[in-house]
């Protein structure tokens, strides 16, 4: 098993792991409700409703019939409805909350970006499952987003690990202690949101659900499985934006207010800056995103992640 | 109880992992089929290297590095089989190994 | 941490056991989609028999890598197969009876081995911090392995890039090369 972080701490070592992973789990779903009600609030100008909205909507998905299709593959299907929420809730594990990880391994970082490799499983998965090609087509965008915005986003994680000389993510948030990594590593800090929006199919990234296809992974479906997908990323979006916080914007440090209501208030930062944005810009074709991807991001990254090597060579971050 | 017989054990497992992908990689006619089985040994592999640096010698990175260049090779074979059988499809529409025998002497 | 608790000890088996399941069941379902998945259920059971042996990095690696590979494999096998969704089942097998025998022989063999020698005992403990031993032998003692992996996937690229690209420079900027942009099928976003 993951051996303890030996100065920290983590959530399960002080709580115990079945409490301690029900709390993450719960401050999970409560980051997804955050980003549902973000939306709405920017979608249709309301206040207090807003917060309501994604609650009530939740409950109606839950009592809705479940849609039947043709020969659909049901295990897969079924398969990829339960990931996409695991999966979402599994990358909270090592976001820092109030300080401490729910479990801490030497491996942080790559566990972050391997539960959201796991989503392209999912999402392909939901897109195949209900053997509809609007659906089918959905899955197929978001492998081709995908391989276009994982690897900016790898160096991105890469870049945040070089200057910090670890990929635990408590000892990244210990390393921000004078200055904010996105002082330094603004690309990287702008690259790590986007392929948040890329990977939850967000705003310019939503194509594999776009209109243009019916809506393409959610095109067929209804009920529980429509309300496993949008929830999962709803939390996953706000999993990140927290992430994003303790990574680039120095986690729970600030003066006056205590250190989780600094990473809160970052964390909501964030999911504004993600929903307004996201509502904002037009949609992007994936076929452009992989150019632009490969031919401007990693170059972008690349160049991010020497400036911050040289730095780190420096004694910059000591 | 970290005796030698969990050691023993797990390589067991590991080598039916082996003996499975062996016969898928021998046994099917699709190059993409093929590759899956290799992939089944190259994953007994991962478990042999894992569990020898972790019950033979733990203080050594050796055992760590066969598995690096265990994915490192998957990660090849993949991307060179994708890349073979792309080639074969687009020149003579065949992507079943019985049918590419250019080079059977 | 330096010793397996007998919890432990069972999910590393039970974990193997489950990589062997998924992957007997690889060659035996008829949907290849599900052939793709179960295959990359064994991968994940062998990263968490993996995580067990503390070895976090290479789990969570093996996790990430076998995940993308096995979401673009699924794209493969269903532009290529006949029956990519099991609808129509087909056998698209040779040689059964020869692989089966080459299979369970290297298996025997394998296992008389592995039961018949006798293993060095244990050397020492596991570190502190299995993720620095690996990059620190990566960066020092082993670098010479990671300079030719680093060549080696280097060449892959190329070398995959040449085989799978059906369209050289010639088409893409006319006979002469002076085509001021390239007449590709899609567009790509640059602009070029």
């Amino acid at each position: 098993m993951p051996e303890l972080a030996a100065d920290v701490g983590t959530l399960a070592s002080t709580w115990g792991v079945l409490p301690a992973a029900l709390v993450v789990a719960a401050v999970g779903v409560l980051l997804g409700v955050l980003v549902s009600a973000a939306d709405r609030a920017v979608v249709t100008g309301q206040g207090v409703r807003a917060g309501v909205e994604p609650l009530r909507s939740g409950m109606q998905l839950l009592l809705e019939q479940r849609r039947r299709t043709l020969a659909p593959d049901r295990l897969l299907w079924r398969v990829g409805g339960a990931a996409v929420p695991v999966v979402a809730l599994l990358s909270m594990a090592v976001v820092p909350l109030a300080g401490r990880t729910l479990w801490s391994t030497s491996a942080d970082l790559v566990w972050f970006n391997a539960m959201e490799a796991l989503l392209w499983a999912a999402v392909w998965l939901m897109g195949w499952g209900p053997n509809a090609v609007h659906s089918l087509t959905g899955g197929y965008r978001f492998l081709a987003q995908g391989l276009a915005y994982e690897l900016p986003l790898m160096f991105s994680l890469i870049t945040v690990g070089v200057a910090a000389g670890s990929l635990r993510s408590t000892d990244v948030v210990a390393a921000q202690d004078g200055l904010w990594f996105v002082v330094t590593m603004p690309v990287a800090f702008v690259v790590f949101v986007g392929g948040a929006a890329a990977f939850a199919f967000w705003g310019p990234f939503a194509a594999p659900t776009g209109a243009d296809i019916a809506g393409g992974v959610t095109s067929e479906l209804s009920g529980l499985d429509r309300l496993l997908l949008l929830a999962g990323r709803a939390v996953f979006l706000g999993a990140t934006a927290a992430m994003a916080a303790a990574l680039f914007l120095g986690g729970d440090a600030g003066p006056w207010l205590p250190g989780p209501v600094w990473h809160l208030l970052k964390t909501v930062a964030v999911v504004a800056g993600l929903v307004w944005g996201g509502r904002r810009l037009p949609l992007l074709r994936p076929d452009r995103v992989v150019e632009l991807a490969w031919v401007v991001l990693v170059p972008l990254t690349l160049l991010q992640a020497l400036v911050v090597a040289v730095l780190a060579v420096s004694g910059f971050y000591a | 109880m970290t005796g030698e017989v969990v050691l023993q054990i797990v390589l067991t497992v590991a080598a039916g992992l082996v003996g499975v992908g062996l016969y898928g990689a021998l046994s099917q006619q699709s190059i993409v089929m093929i590759m899956m089985g290799l992939e089944l040994v190259l994953n007994g592999v991962l478990l042999a290297g894992g569990a020898a640096w972790f019950l033979i010698t733990p203080e050594l990175p050796d055992a760590q590095m066969l598995v690096v260049v265990t994915l490192v090779v998957m990660a090849v074979e993949m991307a060179m089989g994708f890349a073979v059988t792309i080639a074969i499809y687009r020149s003579r529409q065949v992507d079943m190994v019985d049918m590419a025998t250019e080079l059977k002497g | 941490m330096t010793e397996l608790s007998s919890i432990e000890v069972t999910a590393l088996i039970a974990l193997g056991a489950l990589a062997v399941v998924f992957g007997a069941a690889v060659f035996i379902v008829d949907s290849m989609a599900r052939a793709t998945f179960a295959l990359l259920a064994s991968f994940l059971a062998i990263a968490g028999a993996l995580l067990v042996l503390d070895l976090v990095y290479l789990a969570v690696v093996t996790a990430l890598m076998m995940t993308i590979e096995m979401a673009v494999m699924a794209v493969f096998m269903i532009m290529f197969m006949m029956n990519p969704a099991g609808l129509m089942p087909m056998s698209m097998v040779h040689n059964k009876r020869g692989s089966v025998l080459a299979g369970a022989t290297v298996f025997a063999v394998l296992v008389t081995g592995i039961w018949m020698v006798d293993w060095p005992t244990r050397r020492g403990l596991v570190p502190e911090d299995p993720t620095r031993q690996l990059g620190e032998a990566i960066m020092g003692s082993h670098m010479l392995v990671m300079l030719v992996i680093g060549i080696a996937l280097f060449g892959t690229i190329l070398a995959g890039t040449v085989l799978a690209t059906s369209r050289g420079r010639y088409d893409r900027f006319g006979p002469d090369l002076k085509a001021p942009r390239p007449d590709d099928p899609v567009r790509g976003g640059v602009g070029r």
